[in-house]
């Protein structure tokens, strides 16, 4: 059957390599004990407590989001050209910020635009001029990846502050472990397990010059209101870290100490998992109480090292992700191995001329837009709305973007019939520190409505265990 | 010409609060306009980090107290040799570029009536040179915000100010900020202190001014509030967005209380009498 999407089990070829030990397990599997097992995943999940929106949709704190059993597979070779090409993306985000905070020769050499960057809200005054340990900014780079083809993928979005969705990599292998061990002793799955190890280690790897120890590495949470702070606690577990909260922090001199029955203990490196906005009242927003008053003064001086570095935003912005595969050109003077999602900017009149001309084919989005308001789906648009949109463009290109209609690819999913094609996405989490280390896997989202492309969890997006089938 | 200096910042408490902790940005910069002679910031009973300079070149120190307080007072002294450079900020080393000086805070983002007095004030003069075009603005702020101490609080912004049509000098800073980011041209906001002794006027030592980025020279200070550029008489201690950025002391009191703050700031002519 030939489909219009990329199904990642069955090519036009037949059965894909990657798939083919886990046909019979799903065809062999009675319906009762995959209701029996989806149950007990249920139970698996709420007992460990995941019950978090990933990357801050909102939405019910408590729900949990789907977990469907049927795993995503990589080939070891698909995985390394994955590896090289998001480990290439990160050095080249972490190069533009150490340069943008410093001579800013992207800018001078006429790559980027100068007020794409210092105009850009979440470039942070702050910290010009300031070179974090290592010149690391993004420690966490958690990039958005799509598949179109059996080669094909494409970077939808970068994350450089704080990435959150790992606790789910985790506990899906974790979970899947448990109830389905014979799967993971009749095939070579690459473990994923080894991720809370190597971010303490990248976390102690950025520790301050000054630090001349074992660096103590502590993670801040804004709270337990925050829907990620299950996750927050879970990593901190996991890293053998204490997690704190602003009020358990506090600076005096050119150091940052955490208040502990046996007196203040010296901290050394900062794993927030709170906004820039929020870090500091006596730097940013005066009003935070989240945060940690003269943190922003220690952090100037050498005293602690915040990961990852305030100011990183800069990196992930909609409007700079154009100029991502510019950076791999200009600082690693490499060939972008990972491609963007080719974007018309129809503040260009030739960008602007192929926009009106192919508006039923393309995705068109405000600049400033989020949440998926304000923008045209071509074509599932009827003509009708296509021409209401196409006077809003033309009355105010410079507002608007345009990308084709992506061909997510599928990937076999559990539904009451038996399995059936889904879409879904990636995003892996690459960790800059001393080293630049990457786990084989990631999270993937599911878009469990039939036909939908949306993976967001609050429209009804679930998530999967991501395999990487080990080298022989 | 030698300036003296002697500023005494002091918080009383109505009853005592557990911690006290402030980012001061009390110490002079070197540049051409500018050279500390000597300097200190005393402030017993607290630890003192390390001075060091941040990207937009100013000195910043933080300061904290842990244990229950009843006052704090932050004692600054010292002498610095300035010099006349028509306003230019020379030699001043700084990281930050000019053009993230371009965004608006609250306290500088623009309203109707400021952006009908740019357009108005620089109607025919887009293609005037830079500075002219810094030069009318400044001019129109002091002519529309009048200088009226107590017309408005250390709150106000930008916009109030101009409905109000009077302030200080703080007011005429954000003014100028919001004129000259409509304008195109980068503006930040600078507190110091000012020598007013000389011509015997009333104005507060503490002082604030904006600084204009202008194509060729680099920053230039406009201090709208005394219709002129910056001179020998100005003591620049630090920049930033608007008046809550730039200030000099930005601090926190853990388990506060009722604060009475209390400041006095004598700048004077080296020689010259300093009795309080």
């Amino acid at each position: 059957m030939a489909e219009p999407y990329f199904n990642e089990m069955y090519d036009a070829a037949g059965l894909r390599t990657p798939y083919q030990m886990l046909e019979g397990w799903h065809q062999n599997m009675p319906a009762e004990f995959r209701a029996l097992k989806q149950a007990e995943a249920e139970d698996l999940f709420r007992r460990y407590g995941i019950t978090f929106a990933v990357y801050g949709e909102g939405g019910d704190p408590d729900r949990l989001i789907p977990f469907d059993m049927f795993p995503r597979v990589f080939t070891s070779e698909e995985w390394r050209k994955l590896e090289r090409g998001i480990k290439q993306r990160a050095r080249a985000l972490n190069a533009f910020l150490s340069d943008v905070y410093d001579r800013g020769e992207i800018i001078r050499a006429g790559r980027i635009p100068a007020d794409l960057v210092y105009r850009n809200e979440a470039y942070e005054i702050a910290v010009a001029g300031f070179r974090p340990p290592l010149g690391v900014f993004s420690h966490i780079v958690g990039i958005d990846l799509v598949r179109t083809g059996a080669d094909q993928f494409y970077v939808l979005e970068d994350n450089c502050r704080t990435p959150s969705g790992v606790s789910y990599m985790l506990e899906n292998r974790e979970v899947m472990m448990r109830m389905f061990p014979h799967l993971f002793q009749e095939n070579r799955v690459a473990p994923v397990d080894g991720y809370a190890r190597l971010l303490k280690r990248t976390l102690a790897s950025v520790a301050p010059e000054k630090c001349d120890r074992d660096p103590k590495v502590v993670l801040l949470t804004p709270g337990h209101f925050n829907s990620a702070y299950y996750e927050h606690s879970f990593l901190a577990d996991l890293m053998g870290i204490e997690m704190v909260e602003g009020q358990d922090l506090f600076v005096e001199g050119d150091f940052c100490y955490m208040r502990t029955t046996e007196g203040p203990q010296k901290v050394d490196v900062i794993y927030r998992r709170i906004d820039d906005a929020f870090l500091d009242p006596l730097c940013f927003r005066p009003d935070s109480a989240l945060g940690v008053p003269g943190l922003m003064n220690v952090y100037r001086s050498g005293g602690v090292t915040i990961c990852s570095a305030p100011g990183a935003g800069v990196a992930d912005d909609k409007a700079i992700y154009t100029y991502v595969p510019e950076m791999v050109r200009f600082y690693l003077g490499e060939a972008p191995i990972l491609e963007n999602v080719p974007t018309w900017q129809c503040a260009k009149a030739d960008d602007l001329k192929y926009v009106q001309e192919h508006i039923a084919e393309l995705v068109i989005k405000e600049v400033h837009g989020s949440g998926g308001y304000g923008m045209l789906v071509g074509p599932k648009s009827d003509k009708a709305t296509i021409e209401a949109f196409a006077a809003k463009l033309a009355a105010n290109p410079s507002n608007y973007i345009a990308q084709p209609t992506l061909a997510l690819s599928t990937c076999p999913t559990f539904v009451n019939e038996g399995i059936a094609p889904r879409h879904v996405d990636l995003r892996p989490y690459c960790l800059v520190g001393r080293d630049i280390e990457l786990v084989p896997g990631g999270l993937t989202r599911v878009a469990l409505t039939e036909g939908s492309l949306v993976v967001n969890s609050s429209q009804g997006g679930g998530v999967k265990d991501t395999w990487v089938i080990a080298e022989e | 010409m030698i300036l003296t200096v002697l500023h005494k910042t002091r918080y009383e408490f109505a009853a005592p609060v557990g911690g006290i902790i402030q980012s001061l940005r009390l110490t002079p910069a070197k540049s051409e306009s500018q050279r500390v002679l000597d300097w200190s910031v005393e402030v017993p009973g607290a630890v003192l980090g390390t001075p060091f300079r941040d990207g937009a070149g100013d000195y910043v120190q933080t300061v904290s107290v842990r244990s229950p307080s009843m006052r704090i007072e932050v004692t600054v002294s010292g002498t610095v040799e300035t010099s006349d450079t028509a306003g230019i900020l020379r030699g001043h080393r700084e990281r930050v570029p000019p053009r993230a000086y371009l965004r608006n805070t609250v306290r500088t983002e623009p309203n109707r009536a400021i952006s009908e007095l740019v357009t108005e004030v620089l109607k025919d003069r887009e293609n005037a040179p830079e500075l002219e075009r810094a030069h009318l603005l400044a001019a129109a702020v002091a002519e529309a915000v009048a200088y009226k101490p107590g017309a408005t609080s250390a709150h106000t912004t930008a916009a109030e100010a101009m409905t109000e049509g009077a302030g200080v000098c703080q007011d005429h800073a954000h003014v100028l900020i919001a004129c000259a980011h409509l304008a195109g041209l980068p503006a930040r906001y600078v507190a110091g202190y000012l020598n007013a002794t000389e011509d015997g006027s009333p104005h507060e030592a503490s002082h604030a001014w904006a600084e204009v980025c202008i194509d060729g020279l680099g920053w230039v200070g406009f201090d709208a509030a005394n219709k002129c550029c910056p001179n020998e008489h100005y003591i620049r201690l630090g920049s930033g967005l608007d008046a809550q950025d730039a200030a000099p002391i930005r601090g926190l009191v853990l388990g506060g209380s009722e604060e009475e703050l209390e400041v006095s700031v004598l700048v004077a002519p080296q020689g010259q009498s300093q009795q309080q």
